[in-house]
């Protein structure tokens, strides 16, 4: 140990500088520093060759010349590579391809009715600056397994600043039977830092579906962070099996309170309003659907 | 209403901030398996003469408690000193001990292009076990430094400095000099780093405005000026807080590689003279440094001599050097703070008569914010005052929208498009030097400017050829950052014409200030009347700024060209220049 901390005070005092100090000291009959010398004897160095012209420098045109002196060309020339090689060679790839995965929900959560569940809503893309393919699920896991679930694949394409097309394919699984989509969307970050997602879908039998979807981040401190966030479904079409009705299907109104041990973790609490609209409750054998719904919920935000 | 109060942050992570006082090498001194060069007696070594024997390796080193595998040269964070004599040969035998290429480059030095050290466009690198000699002659004189110029090795401890004595002597002589190289050190991979980065590009800004900043300001400057001020910068989707990508949540800021806490010191005796050749080795830091008590006299920048200037403060950007003389008068100790940028830490040292002497550590300053003027430039004709500015500006988003230019005299003809590759444009970017940037505005100190650098000699050529126009580029949200909206990947190589001297006017369309690097070649600044000023290697560009620098295209070769910002450059502001 305190051979390590000679070593360090020797490192933090400057034992740099003696020889340094030992060849300015013979300096001492310079000019003073608040003298610029004219530094003209420059034996060696070229002057500029059109140092004649010295055009509209009127102020500086009066200075002493410089000493630079150009470089000889190189005696070594690389040989001719592809860019791959050329990035390889540098380490540096601006165009790499890079993954994600974001758990936004994982939660438990237990409705004013006394219905509990399980919820999840997660997505992951892999790519580079431009294209990239994304993976999204959501869904809710009940006592009556799963219910209501998506799962869809996407190409995404940057297209402006902030905004991102987004084509592919959605399944819808859980309660009722599976429907199946194409997708088209775009995701991006709206004026005001809205982060927001916007997807048409076109299934089988004329299905028509749009989903709206936007959160903000409101900030208590740098850590504690409040996210609103809504969610709208329409529907073309009546689908009884899977609750659906046409027109403004539901609406999701969302409050989730985190707390971000690290940017990659963070725990939340939160509450859901649901809204469901149309005749929903006809078909026989469903699970009970309310039309409003208060729902608690307690989960963590995971990403990697 | 500008002003925020500094952040809790720092408190509970006082030690990670400040470091351990014992760390760093020497914890990982004994072992070190290096060559005979590695002076355990002497971590801060100094190698000298016209020939050097360099070995890049690895070292276990601890700043924070945590041991960590630095990369260093002879054994050493910094790199030794290595110490020239204008006008020598000098050959620089490398050895790489690392299981992947590396490379040096000695930064801001005139050579051959095959010299330069740049993987890809000097030379192959130098691979994993091999060795590759550099030989030069030294034209010049004054203070550089040497870093890799492979990946991130720069950011894990691959850097060094470099000293060129005068052939005459120093223009401006002292009693003593010290070499001040600052960096950012991190114990956490640099590729983490990049990608938290590239996935959520404020990862590491911890001074994002708050509900309680938007009560504090509604109580100050009333609730339309708060709202009014809010509604600007978020309908544009820009942070009036995003001064640094990475903050001290990932960085311990060193001194020679002595934390806060290390506290090197410099000694002399009351009243000498002496210089501080200050170096910012950093991979992104920006940082404001002064003396509390003690004026400065700037003597050079980049290693060029200057004009002598007396201030109290200066920002030095990444990769620039400035050399400074004090006269301490007095039998007592001063402390040399170096703030970084974004206010979340500090390097510091100390200048005593005596070891083990200090002084007092000032605070933080309070965490600025990005004004008006560095979003949109020159619509305030000059003026940089918050207050003047930041409120008044009834319809004035209109034009800050992207890709809505305002038609200006000195607007180009063709509209400036933004799209994945830019969040922005600067319509009627800002000439004005004596702006000593973001922070600095108006805070009772004398600070430096570039309008205060005057080269003591003529510039290189006082003729232009031709004028080329470069747009600083970015998306912040993406973590995109290019040369006129290309990525390195996508864009052609700059072609200058040997013998041509070229005029290059950087205009900034993005909210952070670049430290942009030409090899090479040197960058004779101009004042915005086009007055030729000082010959830099590195030229801060602040944001919505436009600054123009001559280039003489006197060396032939394949030469890099990027923004300074290690992250910023691997993620595409980079170009090559061909010389032919």
């Amino acid at each position: 140990m305190s051979r390590v901390l000679s070593c360090w005070i020797a490192a933090c005092l400057g034992a740099l500088p003696v020889a340094a100090l030992a060849q300015s000291m013979s300096m001492q009959d310079m000019p003073g520093m608040s003298m610029p010398a004219p530094h003209d004897d420059h034996g060696s160095t070229t002057p500029p060759d059109d140092a004649q012209h010295a055009g509209h420098d009127m102020a500086v045109s009066a200075l002493p010349p410089n000493d630079h002196v150009p470089p000889s060309p190189p005696q070594t020339v690389l040989h001719a590579m592809s860019p791959s090689q050329m990035n390889a060679m540098m380490q540096m790839d601006d165009n790499e391809s890079i993954g994600m995965l974001l758990v936004d929900r994982l939660e438990r959560s237990r409705s004013t009715s006394g219905d509990m569940a399980t919820s999840w809503e997660a997505e992951g893309w892999y790519g580079n600056a431009i294209d990239r393919l994304w993976l999204k699920t959501e869904g809710e896991r009940g006592n009556e397994g799963t219910q209501d679930a998506r799962l869809e694949a996407l190409w995404s394409h940057a297209w402006t600043s902030f905004w991102d097309w987004q084509l592919g394919a959605r399944q819808d699984f859980g309660q009722g039977p599976n429907r199946q989509w194409l997708a088209v969307g775009v995701e991006g970050l709206a004026p005001y830092w809205f982060e927001t997602q916007t997807t048409f879908y076109l299934g089988e039998q004329g299905r028509t579906a749009l989903r709206l979807e936007t959160s903000y981040d409101l900030r208590f401190t740098q850590k504690l962070i409040l996210t609103p966030k809504v969610d709208l479904n329409v529907y073309g079409k009546d689908d009884p099996q899977r609750g659906i009705s046409s027109g403004l299907s539901n609406v999701e109104a969302g409050l989730r309170l985190r707390y971000e041990f690290s940017r990659k973790f963070a725990p939340y609490l939160g509450v859901d309003w649901t809204r469901r609209f149309g005749d929903i409750d006809s078909m026989p054998g469903m699970p009970l659907v309310h039309a409003n719904e208060t729902t608690w919920v307690a989960g963590v935000r995971i990403w990697l | 209403m500008n002003k925020q109060e500094p952040r809790g942050f720092q408190l509970p992570r006082r030690r990670f901030v400040q470091g351990l006082a014992l760390g760093g090498v020497a914890a990982g001194l004994g072992l070190w398996r290096g060559n005979a060069m590695a002076q355990a007696s002497t971590p801060r070594a100094e190698l000298r003469g016209n020939h050097f024997e360099l070995e890049i390796g690895e070292l276990p080193v601890d700043f924070t408690g945590r041991k960590r595998i630095a990369t260093v040269v002879n054994g050493q964070l910094p790199a030794p000193l290595l110490r020239w004599r204008q006008g020598d040969t000098v050959s620089l035998r490398v050895r790489n001990r690392l299981k992947v290429t590396s490379s040096i480059h000695w930064h801001g030095i005139v050579l051959p292009a095959d010299m330069d050290g740049v993987p890809g466009l000097s030379f192959e690198g130098i691979p994993a076990g091999g060795e590759y000699t550099y030989r030069f002659t030294v034209n010049q004189s004054g203070t550089y430094w040497y870093h890799s110029h492979s990946r991130f090795q720069e950011q894990t401890g691959l850097l060094g400095p470099i000293v060129v004595e005068p052939r005459d002597g120093e223009r401006y002589p002292a009693d003593r000099d010290y070499v001040v190289m600052l960096n950012d050190w991190t114990d956490l991979d640099p590729e983490t780093i990049y990608a938290n980065l590239k996935k959520q590009s404020d990862y590491y800004n911890v001074g994002k405005r708050t509900v309680g900043d938007f009560m504090h300001d509604t109580h100050r400057a009333g609730i339309a000026k708060a709202l009014d001020d809010r509604r600007m910068w978020n309908q544009m989707r820009m942070d009036p807080t995003d001064l640094a990508d990475v903050s001290s949540v990932a960085y311990t800021y060193l001194t020679n590689g002595c934390t806060p806490a290390g506290n090197w010191t410099g000694l002399f005796n009351a009243g000498e003279k002496v210089q501080l050749r200050f170096i910012n080795g950093s991979s992104m830091t920006f940082f404001d440094v002064r003396i509390p008590g003690l004026k400065m006299t700037v003597v050079a920048a980049d290693g060029q001599a200057i004009e002598p200037v007396s201030v109290d403060e200066f920002r030095i950007g990444t990769a620039e050097t400035y050399d400074v003389i004090v006269q301490p008068s007095a039998d007592r100790a001063w402390t040399i703070f170096a703030q970084s940028m974004d206010r979340t830490g500090y390097a510091r040292a100390t200048l005593a008569p005596r070891a083990g002497m200090t002084a007092d550590v000032p605070p933080l300053d309070p965490r600025p914010l990005l004004s008006m003027g560095d979003m949109m430039g020159a619509m305030d004709h000059g003026s940089m005052d918050h207050h003047a500015m930041g409120h008044d500006m009834s319809g004035m988003d209109m034009m800050a929208m992207p890709g809505m230019a305002m038609p200006h005299a000195n607007a180009p003809a063709e509209p400036l498009k933004t799209g994945p590759e830019v969040d922005m444009r600067v319509a009627t970017p800002r000439g004005n030097l004596d702006d000593p940037g973001v922070g600095l505005r108006d805070n009772g100190r004398r600070v430096l400017t570039y309008a205060d650098l005057h080269a003591v000699d003529a510039p290189i050529s006082p003729q232009v050829d031709r004028e080329m126009t470069l747009r600083l580029t970015g998306n912040m949200e993406r973590y995109l950052w290019s040369f006129d909206g290309t990525r390195y990947s996508g864009a052609e190589p700059l072609r200058l014409r040997y013998g041509e001297h070229v005029r290059i006017v950087l205009v900034n369309d993005t909210m952070m200030t670049h430290p942009i690097h030409l090899h090479g070649m040197w960058s004779e600044l101009e004042s915005p009347d086009g007055t030729f000023q000082v010959r830099k290697h590195t030229v801060m560009v602040q944001p919505a700024q436009r600054v123009a620098y001559r280039v003489s295209a006197d060396a032939m070769g394949r030469w890099a060209y990027h923004c300074h910002l290690l992250y910023h450059m691997e993620a595409g502001m980079f170009r090559e220049v061909v010389v032919a």
